[in-house]
């Protein structure tokens, strides 16, 4: 995989200079590129044992959680009264739904599979918590979604659920009963927070790779490179 | 208008339930589950396709 020289523009610095400059944009620049090591963003290539459909569930909850935004958007664009009354606007809605479903399933698969993985293996941790978090903050995003549907469904859960959550102890912090607070909390606190912990997980699903099959052999890399192309072992699948 | 809203404002039943011992769940939610762990089964055990390259050679 060779890369094209990209011509620089006038008066920008080599690389080498850049890597050595102390300004803060050329040290943003170094602990981007740092973060996930080299070639590994997009990878082209994969370890053997990820040709399995097991592995394939991270990615389709992704791809359902883009779904989810794009509709969502599309559901503040026309309102409350364009989803309740209008063909265009049920369909949307149930879109809207119907990726959060999927969403779910594929996120809960996705977690049965690496639990029986011990997909915290090989340093693995954090991995393994931010998807944890991503979870819980998931529920809570769905959770003020049946809040927000504006009827008498919205109506009995949010009822219901302000007893459950003052027996709990924590009914002092927030309103679930407070459509234009749960509106908010919906449209741009939850989503902002699970999108932060999503993009956390995926840099460090990236930077520590996909977890082998318990017994199988991690393929090994270079210090400071895990280009696919130069650096995968035999055993290695495009 | 006002027809459409009332029409939307309606409660959904929530459709049969099943009883269980202490388990109580209605038909939908035990027909997701049961459907999700049918295909974390098949996820273990269907073979994956192999990328065009390989086939190839």
């Amino acid at each position: 995989m060779s890369r094209a020289a990209t011509p620089l523009r006038p008066g920008s610095p080599e690389p080498q200079a850049r890597s050595r400059s102390n300004t803060w944009t050329a040290a943003v620049t170094r602990w981007v590129e740092g973060l996930v090591p080299q070639g590994q963003w997009l990878p082209d290539r994969q370890p053997a044992y990820v040709a399995s459909w097991i592995y394939v569930f991270g990615v389709a909850c992704l791809a359902s959680l883009v779904v989810i935004i794009v509709s969502g958007l599309v559901l503040a664009i026309g309102g409350v009264a364009w989803w309740h009354t209008s063909a265009l606007g049920h369909f949307v809605n149930s879109v809207h739904l119907w990726s959060v479903e999927l969403f779910f399933a594929t996120m809960v698969i996705h977690l049965w599979g690496k639990f029986f993985m011990a997909a915290w293996r090989g340093d693995r941790g954090l991995t393994w918590a931010t998807g944890a978090l991503a979870f819980f903050g998931s529920l809570g995003t769905a959770f003020t979604g049946y809040l927000v549907q504006t009827n008498f469904d919205a109506q009995w859960i949010s009822t219901q659920a302000k007893d459950g959550l003052n027996a709990a102890g924590i009914g002092a912090w927030f309103n679930v009963m407070d459509l234009g607070q749960m509106m908010l909390w919906h449209v741009s606190l939850l989503p902002l927070v699970v999108g932060a912990i999503v993009v956390v997980h995926i840099v460090l699903v990236r930077r520590h790779g996909v977890v082998p099959p318990i017994g199988a052999t991690e393929p090994s890399v270079a210090p400071g490179d895990r280009s696919p192309t130069q650096s995968m072992p035999p055993g290695v699948q495009p | 208008m006002i027809t459409q809203y009332l029409a939307a404002s309606q409660p959904v039943p929530a459709g049969p339930v099943v009883h269980w011992g202490w388990l109580t769940i209605t038909v939908a939610n035990l027909l997701v589950i049961l459907l999700m762990i049918a295909v974390f089964v098949l996820a273990l055990l269907l073979p994956f396709p192999a990328p065009p390259e390989e086939e190839d050679r």
